[in-house]
């Protein structure tokens, strides 16, 4: 162990998974509140170790690791343990993974109370916190890989957690396989680092890179692409998104916590972990900034014109998810991780929200048919207010600080440039003109559906709440920038882990950061005032507008086709290829067939001798009688030719 | 006037051939069991024809051997026979093609 006092961080993803064995094997049996007392208490424990450790932290000499004495897979040239990393990026992590997943569980106990299989549900999302924490305190590759498998494994199970739904299971399967693609990316990024450091330890394959100064590109661009790769599967950036509007089969809660606030993140964080390699690849930096800038300018457009609730959200994810990656890119990881933190207080809270609205109207999920809400349900209608102007990026709520880092150090880094930085500031409008339009579909006008009578939610739902609402308010000031009189803690608490970062700490004059600001807020006011416009003051100005681009609203409303071309050009073929090549030709054909030729050889063989066997006696004295005459001839022939 | 040994070689030879065919052809359980002794007493004739002419003891006392293994075979095959037809009511072996009654 290092250092005076062992942290036990085991214990930490250890403990979630006691929670799943004991609801898993005997929930089905156990009462409701005995279920829910065991998944809170599982998630709890951890929660008080990590405030325990963060109370400690600057006591404690970094990075912190902890190993176990036994090797978990060690050969000749290679060698992987159990170790476990505390840093300040994985410290950050932690809070984020067991404060808003201990409040998720607490709103689920509320939410999920008259659901089939609770037991079940809770089992599920004990394995989540688990392989989750698994996945930010591992410190190597490989077993920061079982918890990406796992935490994908978890997503899928609670997708498809209403297995009775058709398009629930569908939507499950999805998520895997598209995981499973960016999975690939993963796996040889790890076969590429073994090769080339022999080892996946962060501290090795880093310690390497930082040993040689001029390793430049070449094979760390490959690493990094190909992590990349792995990241946009598990982060649904393009070109594997698709899976996440889908996603929102599973119940709410779970989208809240896997969907928005942690393990959509895990692409972020891995990019983060793995700076060193990215920093070493300006290629590679372009490439996560496009994408992340290209993402989160798309899924803002189709999420302006979803009319299911949750769909909005989602779509929303992806694009905040686009703006970590263009923080990524733009080599300003500590605003990356900001707005990771911040998202994750204020996305998980709107998802909170909305299933909130959705438990009060009955499972409606329509926003056609909501409307009035706010005298209705007073508590979620502010609750979700603050998680609106949050996102929205209005000043002094969270999302106004880590969006304006992301976008000022887009601006000045010289892999993402102005262009993408101006893509990021209208997805900034975009993002404030969908989530106001919600808000007024929601909360604002006349109800737009009869015989509905919204209540309420129970406190339990209503406390996450408030906690989350306090922090997507606050949650902010733990990074107020220079420029508007903060002192930056958050980045220089990140400092020791993406310091050496080289082309991080732009150069730039405060009154300059100042005027980022303020455009910022500008554009975040234009979105509100035209949503205010479209949805409250002019209320059929909406569908003339829809009447007038038509052809453009057709394009975004159907997600540009993006499924569909992903059908016709990649799963029909592969579906073709299965069912026709690989099951029937090879599979049915040659394997099948194989068995078949050999067992009908055998077959047709013992027809023939089995007619010898008559049971017939005569027949026997025949072949009796004709063998001894054969050998009488072969003898006496025989011999006389021969002697 | 001594006859010469191929005689006795080809009358058992004419004698084993049609104890031979009459295995063959005979469907009837007893002419099949005596077309079997036929053949064995083919077989004496040679040994006792080889005895003479070699001078030799020993084909004689082999004729004892399978008169006496014939003796036997008679009995345990005669009981064979009645316990075959108690069970079929028949005594053709063309309807006795199964090891189990």
């Amino acid at each position: 162990m290092n250092g005076h006092s062992p942290l036990h961080l085991w214990l930490i993803p250890v403990l979630p998974f006691l929670g799943f064995l004991l609801n898993g094997l005997f929930g089905r049996r156990l009462p409701k509140a005995l279920v829910s007392a065991i998944a809170l208490l599982f998630t709890a424990v951890p929660l008080a170790m990590v405030l325990n450790i963060a109370l400690h932290f600057s006591s404690l000499t970094l990075p912190h690791i902890e190993w176990f004495t036994t090797p978990w897979i060690a050969t000749a040239t290679f060698r992987a343990d159990f170790d476990f990393l505390l840093d300040p990026l994985s410290l950050v992590m932690l809070l984020i993974v067991t404060g808003v997943g201990f409040v998720i569980h607490i709103y689920s106990v509320g939410y999920m109370a008259h659901e089939e299989g609770y037991w079940r549900y809770f089992a599920y999302l004990n394995l989540f916190m688990f392989f989750m924490l698994t996945l930010v305190l591992a410190e190597n590759f490989l077993l920061m890989f079982v918890g990406w498998e796992g935490v994908g494994l978890a997503s899928y199970l609670l997708i498809g957690f209403y297995f009775q739904r058709e398009s629930a299971v569908e939507a499950g399967k999805k998520a895997f396989i598209l995981n499973r693609v960016g999975d690939f990316g993963f796996l040889l990024a790890m076969f590429l680092m073994i090769a080339h450091f022999g080892s996946l330890s962060y501290a090795r394959v880093f310690g390497a890179i930082a040993d040689h100064p001029q390793m430049q590109g070449g094979i760390l661009t490959a690493i990094a692409l190909l992590l990349l790769l792995g990241a946009t599967g598990k982060s649904a950036q393009i070109p594997l998104y698709v899976w996440l509007p889908d996603a929102m089969e599973g119940p709410t809660p779970v989208s809240a916590l896997i969907h928005a606030a942690t393990m959509v993140t895990a692409g972020v964080y891995m990019v983060v972990r793995s700076h060193v390699l990215f920093d070493r690849s300006p290629f590679a930096l372009g490439v996560v900034a496009i994408i992340g800038a290209a993402t989160a300018l798309f899924a803002a457009t189709v999420g302006m014109v979803q009319t299911d609730i949750k769909r909005v959200l989602a779509y929303s994810t992806i694009s905040q998810l686009g703006y970590m990656f263009l923080a990524c890119g733009a080599a300003a990881y500590s605003a990356a991780i900001f707005h990771l933190v911040t998202h994750a207080f204020f996305k998980g809270l709107l998802f909170l929200a909305a299933g909130s609205v959705i438990h009060a109207l009955g499972g409606q999920q329509d926003m056609r048919a909501m409307g009035g809400l706010r005298k209705a349900i007073p508590i979620t209608f502010w609750t979700m207010s603050a998680g609106v102007f949050a996102i929205a990026g209005l000043p002094p709520f969270s999302g106004f600080f880590s969006k304006d880092a992301i976008l000022y150090q887009a601006f000045l880094s010289p892999t993402a440039g102005p262009i993408l930085w101006f893509v990021g500031l209208v997805t900034a409008l975009l993002t404030a003109f969908y989530m106001f339009r919600l808000w007024y579909l929601t909360f604002f006008g006349e109800s737009r559906s009869q015989d509905v009578h919204p209540h309420e939610s129970p406190w339990w739902m209503l406390a996450p709440l408030v906690i989350l609402a306090v922090l997507a308010v606050a949650g902010g000031w733990i990074g107020i920038p220079k420029a508007l009189g903060g002192g930056d803690q958050f980045a220089k608490f990140l400092e020791p882990v993406v310091k050496d970062s080289a082309l991080v700490s732009p150069e730039g004059s405060l009154n300059q950061e100042r005027l980022f600001s303020l455009l910022s807020i500008v554009m975040a006011l234009t979105g509100w005032f035209v949503a205010d416009l479209l949805y409250r003051r002019k209320p059929g100005m909406a569908d003339r507008m829809v009447e007038r681009f038509s052809g453009l609203y057709g394009l975004v409303v159907n997600k540009y086709w993006i499924d569909q071309v992903y059908n016709a050009v990649i799963v029909a073929p592969l579906l073709f290829a299965s069912r026709y090549l690989l099951w029937g030709a090879f599979d049915r054909g040659l394997v099948d067939g194989g068995g078949s030729m050999a067992a009908g050889s055998v077959r047709g063989l013992g027809a023939l001798v089995q007619r010898v066997q008559s049971g017939n006696i005569r027949s026997y004295a025949g072949w009796l009688a004709a063998g001894a005459a054969a050998l009488l001839l072969i003898t006496y022939f025989g011999f006389s030719m021969h002697l | 006037m001594v006859v010469p040994i191929a005689y006795y070689l080809v009358l058992s030879a004419i004698l084993f051939s049609i104890g031979v065919g009459a295995f063959l052809i005979k469907r009837n359980i007893i002419t099949v069991f005596m077309s079997i002794e036929l053949m064995l007493n083919a077989v004496n004739l040679s040994f006792v024809a080889f005895a003479y002419q070699w001078h030799r003891v020993q084909g004689q006392i082999f004729v004892f051997f399978v008169m006496v293994v014939a003796a036997a075979e008679a009995a345990v095959g005669l009981a064979i026979i009645i316990a075959i037809f108690r069970a079929r009511s028949t005594l053709n072996v063309d309807q006795v093609n199964l090891m189990k009654l």
